[in-house]
Protein backbone atom coordinates (compact mmCIF):
# COMPACT_ATOMS: atom_id res chain seq x y z
CA UNK A 1 0.00 0.00 0.00
CA UNK A 2 0.96 3.42 -0.05
CA UNK A 3 2.56 6.17 2.25
CA UNK A 4 -0.54 7.71 2.39
CA UNK A 5 -2.81 4.80 3.86
CA UNK A 6 0.06 4.55 6.50
CA UNK A 7 -0.15 7.74 7.94
CA UNK A 8 -3.27 7.90 7.93
CA UNK A 9 -4.13 6.68 11.91
CA UNK A 10 -6.23 4.51 12.70
CA UNK A 11 -8.72 6.93 14.40
CA UNK A 12 -8.66 8.65 11.38
CA UNK A 13 -9.83 5.89 8.91
CA UNK A 14 -12.74 4.97 11.56
CA UNK A 15 -13.94 8.74 11.33
CA UNK A 16 -13.67 8.72 7.72
CA UNK A 17 -15.50 5.26 7.87
CA UNK A 18 -18.14 6.68 10.06
CA UNK A 19 -18.02 9.84 8.50
CA UNK A 20 -19.49 7.86 4.82
CA UNK A 21 -22.44 6.04 6.43
CA UNK A 22 -25.37 7.01 3.81
CA UNK A 23 -28.23 8.95 5.68
CA UNK A 24 -31.26 6.77 5.10
CA UNK A 25 -33.79 9.20 3.45
CA UNK A 26 -31.27 11.20 1.71
CA UNK A 27 -28.74 8.64 0.67
CA UNK A 28 -27.01 10.23 -1.79
CA UNK A 29 -25.74 12.31 1.32
CA UNK A 30 -23.78 10.93 4.28
CA UNK A 31 -24.61 11.28 8.04
CA UNK A 32 -21.15 13.55 7.70
CA UNK A 33 -22.41 15.84 5.17
CA UNK A 34 -25.53 16.16 6.69
CA UNK A 35 -24.22 17.23 9.87
CA UNK A 36 -26.00 14.63 11.77
CA UNK A 37 -22.36 13.36 12.45
CA UNK A 38 -21.01 15.60 15.65
CA UNK A 39 -17.42 13.96 17.06
CA UNK A 40 -15.86 10.81 16.73
CA UNK A 41 -13.28 10.24 19.18
CA UNK A 42 -11.33 6.88 20.28
CA UNK A 43 -10.34 5.93 23.74
CA UNK A 44 -8.26 3.97 25.32
CA UNK A 45 -8.62 0.02 24.18
CA UNK A 46 -10.05 1.22 20.94
CA UNK A 47 -13.57 2.60 22.20
CA UNK A 48 -14.66 5.02 19.85
CA UNK A 49 -17.66 7.12 21.13
CA UNK A 50 -19.68 8.88 18.20
CA UNK A 51 -21.88 11.46 18.96
CA UNK A 52 -24.94 12.35 16.74
CA UNK A 53 -27.57 14.47 16.32
CA UNK A 54 -31.35 14.13 15.12
CA UNK A 55 -32.74 15.92 12.12
CA UNK A 56 -36.20 15.64 14.04
CA UNK A 57 -36.44 14.50 17.83
CA UNK A 58 -38.79 11.35 16.13
CA UNK A 59 -36.47 11.17 13.23
CA UNK A 60 -37.23 7.35 12.48
CA UNK A 61 -33.90 7.00 10.60
CA UNK A 62 -31.77 7.71 13.42
CA UNK A 63 -32.22 3.57 14.42
CA UNK A 64 -30.66 2.86 10.93
CA UNK A 65 -27.91 5.17 11.30
CA UNK A 66 -26.99 3.84 14.60
CA UNK A 67 -26.76 0.09 13.13
CA UNK A 68 -24.91 1.79 9.96
CA UNK A 69 -22.37 3.48 12.18
CA UNK A 70 -21.47 0.23 13.98
CA UNK A 71 -21.34 -1.59 11.28
CA UNK A 72 -18.67 1.34 9.37
CA UNK A 73 -16.82 1.24 12.83
CA UNK A 74 -16.49 -2.72 12.69
CA UNK A 75 -15.69 -3.14 9.58
CA UNK A 76 -12.64 -0.42 10.02
CA UNK A 77 -11.32 -2.07 12.72
CA UNK A 78 -13.41 -0.96 15.80
CA UNK A 79 -15.82 -3.17 17.57
CA UNK A 80 -16.28 -1.41 20.32
CA UNK A 81 -18.37 1.15 19.64
CA UNK A 82 -20.85 3.97 21.86
CA UNK A 83 -23.17 6.01 20.20
CA UNK A 84 -24.12 9.18 22.15
CA UNK A 85 -27.30 11.67 21.16
CA UNK A 86 -26.81 15.19 21.54
CA UNK A 87 -29.76 17.40 21.21
CA UNK A 88 -27.36 20.61 21.42
CA UNK A 89 -27.05 22.97 19.73
CA UNK A 90 -30.17 21.21 17.30
CA UNK A 91 -29.71 20.54 14.12
CA UNK A 92 -29.88 23.21 11.28
CA UNK A 93 -29.99 22.92 7.57
CA UNK A 94 -27.47 25.68 7.71
CA UNK A 95 -24.79 22.77 8.20
CA UNK A 96 -24.64 21.45 5.19
CA UNK A 97 -22.36 22.69 3.13
CA UNK A 98 -21.87 23.87 -0.55
CA UNK A 99 -21.07 20.27 -1.66
CA UNK A 100 -23.93 18.28 0.18
CA UNK A 101 -26.36 21.13 -1.40
CA UNK A 102 -24.95 20.52 -5.11
CA UNK A 103 -25.48 17.09 -4.40
CA UNK A 104 -29.02 17.43 -3.25
CA UNK A 105 -29.61 19.30 -6.15
CA UNK A 106 -28.03 17.10 -8.56
CA UNK A 107 -30.40 14.54 -7.58
CA UNK A 108 -33.22 16.45 -8.20
CA UNK A 109 -34.04 17.72 -4.34
CA UNK A 110 -33.79 21.18 -3.98
CA UNK A 111 -31.15 22.15 -1.57
CA UNK A 112 -32.61 24.10 1.76
CA UNK A 113 -32.22 27.95 1.72
CA UNK A 114 -28.61 29.75 2.55
CA UNK A 115 -27.52 29.42 5.87
CA UNK A 116 -29.08 31.60 8.00
CA UNK A 117 -26.76 34.94 9.09
CA UNK A 118 -27.64 34.44 12.73
CA UNK A 119 -24.49 32.83 13.76
CA UNK A 120 -26.50 31.23 16.46
CA UNK A 121 -28.10 28.71 14.31
CA UNK A 122 -31.58 29.63 13.13
CA UNK A 123 -33.49 28.52 16.70
CA UNK A 124 -36.75 30.47 16.24
CA UNK A 125 -37.99 33.41 18.40
CA UNK A 126 -41.56 34.07 18.41
CA UNK A 127 -42.23 36.97 17.66
CA UNK A 128 -38.56 38.08 16.02
CA UNK A 129 -38.69 38.80 12.59
CA UNK A 130 -35.71 37.90 11.19
CA UNK A 131 -33.90 39.89 8.36
CA UNK A 132 -35.40 38.36 5.32
CA UNK A 133 -38.56 38.54 6.35
CA UNK A 134 -38.64 41.99 7.04
CA UNK A 135 -37.47 42.77 3.75
CA UNK A 136 -40.66 43.18 1.87
CA UNK A 137 -42.36 39.71 1.87
CA UNK A 138 -45.52 41.19 0.24
CA UNK A 139 -42.86 42.58 -3.28
CA UNK A 140 -41.43 39.43 -2.89
CA UNK A 141 -44.65 37.47 -3.26
CA UNK A 142 -46.06 39.63 -5.72
CA UNK A 143 -42.89 38.72 -8.22
CA UNK A 144 -42.26 35.36 -7.61
CA UNK A 145 -45.96 34.47 -7.75
CA UNK A 146 -46.64 33.18 -4.44
CA UNK A 147 -50.13 31.95 -3.85
CA UNK A 148 -52.30 34.93 -2.57
CA UNK A 149 -53.40 32.86 0.47
CA UNK A 150 -49.44 31.89 1.45
CA UNK A 151 -49.12 35.74 1.26
CA UNK A 152 -50.79 35.75 4.38
CA UNK A 153 -48.37 34.09 6.24
CA UNK A 154 -46.10 37.05 7.21
CA UNK A 155 -49.34 37.83 9.49
CA UNK A 156 -48.36 35.02 11.94
CA UNK A 157 -44.71 35.91 14.14
CA UNK A 158 -44.50 32.28 14.36
CA UNK A 159 -43.25 31.10 11.13
CA UNK A 160 -41.00 28.96 10.60
CA UNK A 161 -38.40 30.65 8.20
CA UNK A 162 -38.83 33.62 5.78
CA UNK A 163 -40.77 32.52 2.57
CA UNK A 164 -38.23 30.62 0.42
CA UNK A 165 -38.65 30.17 -3.20
CA UNK A 166 -36.17 27.42 -4.36
CA UNK A 167 -34.97 27.08 -7.96
CA UNK A 168 -35.90 24.33 -10.00
CA UNK A 169 -33.18 22.05 -9.52
CA UNK A 170 -33.88 20.49 -13.00
CA UNK A 171 -33.93 23.48 -15.63
CA UNK A 172 -32.64 25.91 -13.46
CA UNK A 173 -36.01 28.00 -13.28
CA UNK A 174 -36.72 30.71 -11.10
CA UNK A 175 -40.33 30.62 -11.11
CA UNK A 176 -41.46 27.72 -8.93
CA UNK A 177 -44.74 26.96 -6.88
CA UNK A 178 -45.51 25.16 -3.47
CA UNK A 179 -47.40 22.19 -3.73
CA UNK A 180 -47.73 21.05 -0.87
CA UNK A 181 -45.44 21.64 1.70
CA UNK A 182 -45.32 18.07 3.42
CA UNK A 183 -43.27 15.90 1.32
CA UNK A 184 -42.37 12.10 1.45
CA UNK A 185 -40.87 12.82 4.20
CA UNK A 186 -40.98 15.50 6.97
CA UNK A 187 -37.53 17.42 6.14
CA UNK A 188 -39.14 17.89 2.10
CA UNK A 189 -42.01 19.88 0.58
CA UNK A 190 -43.02 19.40 -3.38
CA UNK A 191 -42.99 21.97 -5.91
CA UNK A 192 -43.31 22.55 -9.30
CA UNK A 193 -41.42 24.62 -11.63
CA UNK A 194 -43.35 27.05 -13.99
CA UNK A 195 -40.72 26.99 -16.40
CA UNK A 196 -40.55 23.11 -17.18
CA UNK A 197 -43.71 21.85 -15.67
CA UNK A 198 -41.35 19.40 -14.18
CA UNK A 199 -42.63 18.60 -10.31
CA UNK A 200 -39.43 18.20 -7.41
CA UNK A 201 -38.66 18.16 -3.88
CA UNK A 202 -37.21 20.74 -1.56
CA UNK A 203 -35.20 20.08 1.31
CA UNK A 204 -36.91 22.66 4.17
CA UNK A 205 -35.16 25.24 6.04
CA UNK A 206 -35.02 24.27 9.83
CA UNK B 1 -66.25 19.50 33.74
CA UNK B 2 -66.12 18.50 37.68
CA UNK B 3 -63.60 20.10 39.55
CA UNK B 4 -60.98 17.33 39.62
CA UNK B 5 -60.17 15.34 43.25
CA UNK B 6 -56.57 14.51 43.94
CA UNK B 7 -56.35 10.93 43.27
CA UNK B 8 -55.08 9.41 46.53
CA UNK B 9 -51.61 9.14 47.11
CA UNK B 10 -50.88 5.81 49.39
CA UNK B 11 -47.39 5.08 51.00
CA UNK B 12 -47.22 2.53 48.26
CA UNK B 13 -48.14 4.97 45.34
CA UNK B 14 -44.29 4.51 44.58
CA UNK B 15 -45.23 1.48 43.15
CA UNK B 16 -42.77 -1.23 41.73
CA UNK B 17 -40.90 -0.33 39.13
CA UNK B 18 -39.73 -4.42 38.34
CA UNK B 19 -42.68 -5.12 37.54
CA UNK B 20 -42.98 -2.07 35.10
CA UNK B 21 -45.64 -0.33 36.69
CA UNK B 22 -48.13 -3.41 35.50
CA UNK B 23 -50.65 -4.51 37.70
CA UNK B 24 -52.73 -7.85 37.40
CA UNK B 25 -56.83 -7.46 37.34
CA UNK B 26 -58.40 -8.97 40.13
CA UNK B 27 -54.60 -9.62 42.42
CA UNK B 28 -54.47 -9.37 45.78
CA UNK B 29 -52.50 -6.05 47.40
CA UNK B 30 -52.94 -2.53 47.17
CA UNK B 31 -53.42 -2.61 42.99
CA UNK B 32 -56.83 -3.37 43.46
CA UNK B 33 -57.44 -1.08 45.55
CA UNK B 34 -56.43 2.03 43.99
CA UNK B 35 -56.86 2.06 40.31
CA UNK B 36 -53.40 1.40 38.43
CA UNK B 37 -51.80 2.40 41.53
CA UNK B 38 -48.46 0.40 40.69
CA UNK B 39 -48.29 2.81 37.69
CA UNK B 40 -48.66 5.93 39.97
CA UNK B 41 -45.55 6.83 41.11
CA UNK B 42 -44.03 9.94 42.73
CA UNK B 43 -44.79 12.14 39.36
CA UNK B 44 -48.69 12.26 39.23
CA UNK B 45 -48.07 14.18 42.75
CA UNK B 46 -44.82 15.84 42.08
CA UNK B 47 -45.57 19.25 41.76
CA UNK B 48 -41.78 20.17 40.67
CA UNK B 49 -39.95 19.74 37.71
CA UNK B 50 -40.37 15.87 37.19
CA UNK B 51 -43.92 16.57 37.19
CA UNK B 52 -43.47 19.34 34.84
CA UNK B 53 -41.87 17.29 32.29
CA UNK B 54 -44.30 14.63 32.59
CA UNK B 55 -47.29 17.01 31.70
CA UNK B 56 -44.87 18.37 28.62
CA UNK B 57 -44.73 14.36 27.41
CA UNK B 58 -47.82 13.56 28.12
CA UNK B 59 -49.47 16.78 26.20
CA UNK B 60 -47.32 15.50 22.97
CA UNK B 61 -47.90 11.48 23.55
CA UNK B 62 -52.09 12.04 23.41
CA UNK B 63 -51.52 15.08 20.54
CA UNK B 64 -49.81 12.98 18.32
CA UNK B 65 -52.00 9.78 19.07
CA UNK B 66 -55.15 12.01 18.13
CA UNK B 67 -53.27 13.30 14.80
CA UNK B 68 -52.13 9.71 13.92
CA UNK B 69 -56.20 8.96 14.01
CA UNK B 70 -55.99 10.40 10.72
CA UNK B 71 -53.56 8.45 8.74
CA UNK B 72 -54.98 6.88 6.35
CA UNK B 73 -58.12 9.25 6.51
CA UNK B 74 -57.27 12.24 5.71
CA UNK B 75 -59.32 14.71 2.96
CA UNK B 76 -56.20 14.61 0.89
CA UNK B 77 -53.43 12.27 0.33
CA UNK B 78 -50.27 15.32 0.99
CA UNK B 79 -52.50 15.74 4.37
CA UNK B 80 -52.27 12.03 4.92
CA UNK B 81 -48.84 12.05 4.55
CA UNK B 82 -48.63 16.04 6.51
CA UNK B 83 -50.67 14.64 9.76
CA UNK B 84 -48.73 11.28 9.43
CA UNK B 85 -45.31 13.56 9.88
CA UNK B 86 -46.45 16.23 12.81
CA UNK B 87 -47.67 12.87 14.45
CA UNK B 88 -44.24 11.60 14.41
CA UNK B 89 -42.73 14.66 15.49
CA UNK B 90 -45.10 15.02 18.12
CA UNK B 91 -44.41 11.05 19.21
CA UNK B 92 -40.59 12.29 18.98
CA UNK B 93 -41.04 15.17 21.66
CA UNK B 94 -43.17 12.65 23.65
CA UNK B 95 -40.57 10.00 24.07
CA UNK B 96 -37.53 12.62 24.62
CA UNK B 97 -39.96 14.54 27.79
CA UNK B 98 -41.14 11.20 28.86
CA UNK B 99 -38.29 9.23 28.93
CA UNK B 100 -36.26 12.40 31.19
CA UNK B 101 -39.28 12.28 33.26
CA UNK B 102 -38.67 8.73 33.96
CA UNK B 103 -35.46 9.78 34.88
CA UNK B 104 -35.84 12.27 37.01
CA UNK B 105 -38.59 10.42 39.22
CA UNK B 106 -35.93 7.88 39.73
CA UNK B 107 -38.07 4.39 39.74
CA UNK B 108 -36.64 2.81 36.92
CA UNK B 109 -39.43 3.84 34.54
CA UNK B 110 -38.67 4.20 31.01
CA UNK B 111 -40.81 5.50 28.38
CA UNK B 112 -43.01 3.01 26.86
CA UNK B 113 -43.60 2.15 31.11
CA UNK B 114 -44.87 6.16 31.21
CA UNK B 115 -46.95 5.66 27.97
CA UNK B 116 -48.39 2.42 28.19
CA UNK B 117 -48.42 1.36 32.35
CA UNK B 118 -50.10 4.24 33.39
CA UNK B 119 -53.90 4.72 33.79
CA UNK B 120 -56.36 7.79 33.26
CA UNK B 121 -55.80 9.48 36.35
CA UNK B 122 -52.42 9.43 36.33
CA UNK B 123 -52.02 11.51 32.93
CA UNK B 124 -51.02 14.75 33.03
CA UNK B 125 -51.95 16.33 29.78
CA UNK B 126 -54.43 19.29 29.06
CA UNK B 127 -57.95 18.26 27.97
CA UNK B 128 -57.45 19.97 24.17
CA UNK B 129 -55.54 17.62 23.18
CA UNK B 130 -57.60 14.54 24.04
CA UNK B 131 -60.27 15.71 22.30
CA UNK B 132 -61.90 13.80 19.69
CA UNK B 133 -61.62 14.81 16.28
CA UNK B 134 -65.04 14.22 14.98
CA UNK B 135 -64.30 16.70 11.94
CA UNK B 136 -61.06 17.90 10.22
CA UNK B 137 -61.94 21.32 10.75
CA UNK B 138 -61.48 20.00 14.77
CA UNK B 139 -57.89 19.11 13.81
CA UNK B 140 -57.25 21.75 12.34
CA UNK B 141 -58.21 24.12 15.56
CA UNK B 142 -56.64 22.37 17.86
CA UNK B 143 -53.50 22.45 15.82
CA UNK B 144 -53.23 26.01 15.22
CA UNK B 145 -54.21 26.43 19.57
CA UNK B 146 -52.04 23.66 20.79
CA UNK B 147 -49.31 24.51 17.68
CA UNK B 148 -48.35 27.97 18.86
CA UNK B 149 -48.87 27.25 22.83
CA UNK B 150 -46.39 24.39 22.23
CA UNK B 151 -43.85 26.67 20.26
CA UNK B 152 -44.18 29.29 22.79
CA UNK B 153 -43.48 26.94 25.63
CA UNK B 154 -40.57 25.37 23.90
CA UNK B 155 -38.92 28.56 22.76
CA UNK B 156 -38.78 30.01 26.53
CA UNK B 157 -37.94 26.43 27.25
CA UNK B 158 -34.88 26.96 25.33
CA UNK B 159 -32.73 28.92 27.81
CA UNK B 160 -33.75 26.68 30.64
CA UNK B 161 -31.43 26.46 33.47
CA UNK B 162 -32.16 22.96 32.72
CA UNK B 163 -30.02 21.71 30.00
CA UNK B 164 -31.86 18.44 29.24
CA UNK B 165 -35.01 20.20 28.82
CA UNK B 166 -33.47 23.60 27.37
CA UNK B 167 -31.96 21.13 24.87
CA UNK B 168 -35.14 19.02 23.89
CA UNK B 169 -37.59 22.89 23.83
CA UNK B 170 -34.90 23.96 21.41
CA UNK B 171 -35.32 20.86 18.99
CA UNK B 172 -39.12 20.93 19.60
CA UNK B 173 -39.55 24.69 18.72
CA UNK B 174 -38.49 24.51 15.60
CA UNK B 175 -40.54 21.74 14.63
CA UNK B 176 -43.94 23.31 16.11
CA UNK B 177 -43.50 26.22 14.15
CA UNK B 178 -43.82 24.29 10.94
CA UNK B 179 -47.05 22.33 12.75
CA UNK B 180 -48.68 25.75 13.36
CA UNK B 181 -47.72 26.57 10.03
CA UNK B 182 -49.40 23.94 8.70
CA UNK B 183 -52.81 24.31 10.79
CA UNK B 184 -52.18 27.95 9.56
CA UNK B 185 -52.62 27.21 6.05
CA UNK B 186 -55.94 25.32 6.69
CA UNK B 187 -57.49 27.86 8.95
CA UNK B 188 -57.56 30.95 6.46
CA UNK B 189 -58.08 27.80 3.59
CA UNK B 190 -61.27 26.11 5.65
CA UNK B 191 -62.34 30.10 7.26
CA UNK B 192 -62.23 32.18 4.28
CA UNK B 193 -62.96 29.36 2.02
CA UNK B 194 -66.71 28.02 1.12
CA UNK B 195 -70.19 28.95 3.16
CA UNK B 196 -70.10 24.86 4.10
CA UNK B 197 -66.27 25.22 4.95
CA UNK B 198 -66.00 28.02 7.24
CA UNK B 199 -69.31 27.23 8.76
CA UNK B 200 -67.23 24.22 10.05
CA UNK B 201 -64.02 26.10 10.89
CA UNK B 202 -65.96 27.93 12.84
CA UNK B 203 -67.80 25.45 14.72
CA UNK B 204 -64.39 23.52 15.35
CA UNK B 205 -63.33 26.76 16.79
CA UNK B 206 -66.13 27.42 19.08
CA UNK B 207 -65.77 23.99 20.61
CA UNK B 208 -62.13 23.80 21.90
CA UNK B 209 -61.49 27.65 22.50
CA UNK B 210 -62.50 26.91 26.19
CA UNK B 211 -60.32 24.31 26.21
CA UNK B 212 -57.12 26.81 25.32
CA UNK B 213 -57.46 28.46 29.36
CA UNK B 214 -56.26 25.12 30.59
CA UNK B 215 -52.75 25.73 28.35
CA UNK B 216 -51.71 29.50 30.37
CA UNK B 217 -52.93 27.76 33.98
CA UNK B 218 -50.20 28.69 35.87
CA UNK B 219 -47.54 26.51 37.13
CA UNK B 220 -45.50 26.76 40.78
CA UNK B 221 -42.47 28.10 40.48
CA UNK B 222 -40.18 25.77 39.96
CA UNK B 223 -35.98 26.21 38.37
CA UNK B 224 -36.00 25.15 34.81
CA UNK B 225 -39.58 25.80 34.09
CA UNK B 226 -41.45 28.25 32.63
CA UNK B 227 -44.86 29.48 33.78
CA UNK B 228 -47.14 29.04 31.01
CA UNK B 229 -49.88 31.55 32.46
CA UNK B 230 -47.08 34.62 31.29
CA UNK B 231 -47.65 33.15 27.53
CA UNK B 232 -51.28 33.69 26.79
CA UNK B 233 -51.00 37.15 25.61
CA UNK B 234 -48.10 36.05 23.17
CA UNK B 235 -50.30 33.27 22.16
CA UNK B 236 -54.32 35.56 21.87
CA UNK B 237 -51.86 37.88 19.57
CA UNK B 238 -51.20 36.17 16.57
CA UNK B 239 -54.21 33.35 16.90
CA UNK B 240 -56.52 36.20 16.89
CA UNK B 241 -54.86 37.97 13.56
CA UNK B 242 -54.99 34.50 11.81
CA UNK B 243 -58.49 34.07 12.81
CA UNK B 244 -59.42 37.36 11.53
CA UNK B 245 -57.69 37.11 8.26
CA UNK B 246 -59.58 33.79 8.02
CA UNK B 247 -62.66 35.64 8.64
CA UNK B 248 -63.49 33.62 11.50
CA UNK B 249 -65.05 35.41 14.78
CA UNK B 250 -62.69 34.88 18.26
CA UNK B 251 -65.17 33.07 20.35
CA UNK B 252 -66.22 34.69 23.78
CA UNK B 253 -63.88 33.88 27.01
CA UNK B 254 -66.37 32.20 29.49
CA UNK B 255 -66.34 28.30 30.36
CA UNK B 256 -62.77 27.09 30.86
CA UNK B 257 -62.72 23.63 31.82
CA UNK B 258 -59.96 22.38 33.40
CA UNK B 259 -58.54 19.49 35.51
CA UNK B 260 -56.25 17.39 33.15
CA UNK B 261 -52.94 18.37 35.02
CA UNK B 262 -54.17 16.93 37.80
CA UNK B 263 -55.42 14.01 36.14
CA UNK B 264 -58.78 14.64 35.71
CA UNK B 265 -60.15 13.66 31.62
CA UNK B 266 -62.39 13.69 29.47
CA UNK B 267 -64.79 10.89 28.24
CA UNK B 268 -62.94 10.52 25.52
CA UNK B 269 -59.72 10.05 26.90
CA UNK B 270 -60.30 6.73 28.32
CA UNK B 271 -61.20 5.47 24.56
CA UNK B 272 -58.24 6.87 23.32
CA UNK B 273 -55.97 5.40 25.83
CA UNK B 274 -57.41 1.60 25.55
CA UNK B 275 -56.30 2.10 21.96
CA UNK B 276 -52.88 3.19 22.49
CA UNK B 277 -52.37 0.72 25.33
CA UNK B 278 -54.05 -2.20 24.23
CA UNK B 279 -51.08 -4.60 23.32
CA UNK B 280 -48.67 -3.36 25.65
CA UNK B 281 -51.57 -4.27 28.36
CA UNK B 282 -52.33 -7.60 26.62
CA UNK B 283 -48.30 -9.23 26.13
CA UNK B 284 -46.68 -7.07 29.16
CA UNK B 285 -43.26 -7.02 28.08
CA UNK B 286 -43.36 -8.40 24.83
CA UNK B 287 -40.11 -7.47 22.16
CA UNK B 288 -39.56 -7.55 18.80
Amino acid sequence: MTGHTLTAGPEARVRAAVAAVPDPELRVLSIGELGVLRDVTVGPGGRVVVTITPTYLGCPALEVIRSGITAAARDAGFPDVEIVTSLSPPWTTDWLDETARAKLAATGIAPPPPAAPDPAGGVPRAGAASPEGAASPEGAAEATGVPPRARALPLLTISPRPPYLPGCPRCGGAATEEITRAGATACRSLWRCRACGEPFEHMKGH
Amino acid sequence: MNEPTAPPAGPDAAGDPGARGFTVPGSAGPGFVTRGSGARGLLAEEPGLPGYVLGLGDDALVAAQRVAEWCARAPQLEEDVALANIALDLLGQARALLSYAGELEGLGRDEDALAYTRDERDFRNVQLVELPDRDFAVTVAKMLFFGAYQHLLYTALSSSADPRLAGIAAKAAKETAYHTDHAVTWTLRLGDGTAESHRRMQAAVDEVWPFTHELFEPFPPVPGTVDPAGLRGAWLEPVERVLREATLRRPEDGWAPTGGRRGTHTEAFGHLLAELQYVHRTHPGARW
